[in-house]
């Protein structure tokens, strides 16, 4: 392949979370799928670098664009690629996870990507298997490739997240995108703020490094990023909000209060969006300023870069003949 | 006539505070004598001999908080298997919770468990019979009716009684008997769908989470519940700082009220999640470093009377679970003793004091012979070396179940003989699982 050498960039087998990957990691991950993301431009975008290896897409949660992006970056890559949506309910759980886990292992997968309701599952899952996992988004805990894409996408546009002010806005109690990017913007060393209203935020989430804002005008206030979360709006109104007009006039993003973060601002939302309550459709369609489709795009491209890097680490042909 | 003579131990005897060499003889089912002088002159000549080698010997563990699942979930933890998990504990007497299938809330029920319990058990079982029919927290059980079939005392074991119109009148009509009530305190709607102990690290696991004040506030309810009714109560668990201060300032004014913790919550705290694993899924959850060492500390001054185990034995299915699926719960009879000893291995309380929180302490409690050294005294007994350090193997436990917090655990106390009633229910010599 035509892009950085092949030597290693993961120091282990999975990608679980952002929490356990050094600077070099992430670096490395982000330089590599910067490569990935101009060959995806070219017009023959397919490779052999995964000829043979099988991807099977775990989604015990419906998702589109994770499971599209994975899916592509495994065929550009040459894979085999077997997308299994199960749908459980906590409640009709017949068999357990672990049972999931060793019928797959069984059909002998490459790498597993798994995206579960519960957090841990992909932790669960890399301890149980003999392939490479890579955790899709398990609950509220982790969506590593989301963080990467998005830091992908800022350093693009603006060359480093070093003393960048980004401010994460929305429902971070439940967000693992929220987790994920806290985690890597503060190890790239961008300055982090999170802004929601108490009920939308966790218990100590000072301690992760961030600073914590409840009034969105001051949230915003100078900041180089703004990223806007999803409000589940099936499980948020009337818990956690009292009402999705009430959520948009103090939270939600429009002109206004856009106007209070650095000229220039990027904006930047993980999709799927609610148009009217977490963003307004005028900055969410203002090219401007949001970034949305360009985060779809490096989606792809850090999903191919981690597929590559952890194929690095699978064995190679002859090398482990039975 | 059976005569057992324990010679050269270690005599711990917490009612008394006693902590001394001597001697004990049992003949039958009782004690008839002990003490530091018996046998000083001449071995007797008409006994069994049993050297204690230095030992400790002291009365057999009352475990006041143990969950089986006889009836209705056998697979789990049937009365004998729990029986055998209790004596290699040293656990003479298990009282178990009604949360069964049925719920025991029917006299005919108790009298099941005894039946059942003295046709299988190896140790002595007495059954909590249930606050409200069904455990359902809506309608009273028949607590006469219960008592007189033989339960101990009423509990909905796990549950909260979240009405407190209700939870008052349960305890005063139990008051009306002069029966036991013991409380679970855990507010169900704000500990619902909780995983685990609200704080820092759930929030970096990403865990549902409930907090320390879920407990609290119905510690704080119940305890003006009983100035109200003037109930006999015992919250069953306590886990946290603020439910001890509670409890203290109830103590100093004077309200007669008593509380246990786990032993699982003065040797573990939350950061033992690790990398969610479920087994260390308890209820009360664990929690924060600050909070297990308040427990230790609770139970060092006697603010804490009782320790237990909380044994509660799952299936691998229900426990093989993300954590947040995965079923509460944690065996624990085995573990207890050693477990509890930490207090005493870290210089936090004497001997004697650390063995009376699981002997004359809950016999106290529950209006209990046992859990003391006494001429005519039943022999329930235990014979331990509280210095003898072993790692702990799941594979090895008595149980039915293994779901341990503590596999691969290091400990010290480890327990050699079990006497219940003067008849030797472990032998740690002879014991082929351990």
């Amino acid at each position: 392949m035509q892009t950085r050498g092949d030597g290693p960039i993961l120091l282990t087998r999975h990608l679980l979370g952002i929490e356990s990957l050094s600077v070099g990691e992430i670096e490395g991950l982000l330089d590599l799928a910067r490569d990935y993301a101009v060959l995806n431009r070219a017009v023959a975008k397919k490779q052999a670098l995964l000829r043979g290896r099988t991807l099977i897409n775990l989604f015990f949660e419906a998702s589109t664009r994770t499971q599209s992006s994975f899916e592509l970056a495994g065929k550009r890559l040459g894979a085999d690629v077997l997308n299994m949506s199960v749908r459980t309910s906590s409640v009709s759980k017949g068999e357990t996870l672990i049972d999931t886990a060793t019928t797959l292992n069984a059909m002998r997968p490459d790498i597993l990507v798994v995206r579960h309701q519960d957090s841990g599952a992909a932790e669960l899952l890399a301890r149980k298997l003999d392939c490479c996992v890579v955790n899709a988004g398990d609950g509220s805990h982790e969506h590593p490739t989301q963080a990467l894409l998005d830091a992908l996408t800022i350093r693009r546009r603006r060359g480093s997240l070093e003393g960048l002010i980004v401010a994460i806005c929305g429902d971070i109690l439940h967000s693992r995108v929220a987790r994920s990017n806290i985690g890597l913007l503060t190890k790239l060393g961008a300055r982090v703020r999170v802004v929601a209203p108490r009920t939308l935020l966790p218990p100590d989430v000072d301690r992760l490094g961030v600073e914590v804002f409840t009034d969105m005008n001051e949230g915003l206030d100078g900041a180089d990023i703004v990223m806007m979360l999803r409000l589940q709006l099936e499980r948020m109104t009337g818990a956690f909000v009292p009402s999705t007009r009430e959520y948009f006039r103090f939270y939600g993003l429009d002109r206004a209060k856009l106007r209070r973060a650095k000229p220039g601002a990027l904006v930047m939302h993980p999709g799927p969006m609610n148009r009217g309550v977490e963003i307004d459709s005028v900055i969410a369609d203002d090219i401007e300023v949001s970034v949305i489709q360009e985060q779809v795009e490096m989606g792809v491209a850090i999903r191919m870069a981690v597929l590559d890097a952890l194929a690095r680490g699978l064995p190679q042909e002859g090398a482990n003949a039975p | 006539m059976m005569r057992t003579a324990f010679l050269n131990a270690r005599l711990i005897d917490p009612a008394s505070g006693l902590d001394a060499r001597g001697a004990l003889l049992v003949e039958n089912e009782k004690i008839v004598d002990w003490g530091p002088r018996l046998f000083n002159d001449a071995d007797p000549s008409d006994a069994e001999i049993v050297d204690c080698g230095g030992r400790a010997l002291a009365p057999g563990l009352i475990d006041m908080r143990v969950f089986t699942g006889e009836p209705g979930s056998e697979h789990r933890e049937t009365l004998e298997s729990a029986s055998r998990a209790a004596a290699a504990g040293g656990v003479t007497t298990m009282i178990v919770m009604p949360n069964t299938d049925p719920v025991i809330d029917e006299p005919s029920l108790v009298d099941f468990i005894k039946r059942r319990a003295a046709a299988t058990a190896s140790v002595r079982v007495a059954p909590m019979g249930a606050l409200t029919r069904g455990l359902q927290g809506q309608v009273m059980a028949e607590i006469g009716l219960l008592m007189e079939a033989g339960a101990i005392a009423f509990t909905d074991g796990d549950r909260t009684i979240a009405n407190a119109r209700l939870m008052r009148r349960a305890l005063a009509y139990a008051s009306t008997f002069g029966a036991l009530v013991v409380g679970h305190a855990e507010d169900p709607d704000l500990s619902q769908g909780a995983a685990m102990n609200e704080g820092e690290f759930a929030t970096r696991l990403g865990l549902p989470a409930a907090p320390t004040a879920a407990e609290t506030i119905i510690v704080e309810r119940d305890i003006r519940l009983v100035e109200l009714t003037g109930a006999r109560f015992h919250i069953a668990q306590i886990s946290c700082r603020d439910s001890l201060d509670v409890v203290a300032a109830a103590k100093a004014r004077g309200i007669p009220i008593t509380c246990g913790v786990s032993a699982h919550h003065l040797a573990l705290n939350e950061l033992d999640i690790g990398s969610y694993r479920s087994f260390l899924k308890v209820k009360p959850p664990l929690r924060s470093e600050a909070d297990r060492a308040a427990m230790v500390e609770g139970v060092a001054s006697g603010q804490i009377d009782v320790i237990v185990s909380s044994h509660d034995p799952q299936a691998a299915d229900t426990k093989r679970q993300t954590f947040a699926q995965a079923a509460f719960g944690a065996v624990g009879l085995e573990t207890l003793l050693p477990a509890a000893l930490g207090i005493y291995h870290c210089g936090q309380a004497t001997l004697a004091h650390v063995v009376g929180t699981m002997t004359a302490a809950p016999a106290d409690i529950l209006g209990l012979e046992a859990g003391r050294l006494a001429k005519g005294a039943l022999a329930d007994l235990v014979i331990f070396d509280p210095d003898e350090p072993f790692v702990l193997d799941a594979a090895k436990l008595h149980s039915r179940a293994r779901n341990t917090c503590f596999d691969g655990r290091r400990f010290q106390g480890r327990v050699h003989m079990t006497y219940v009633g003067g008849r030797r229910v472990f032998d740690s010599a002879a014991d082929t699982d351990g």
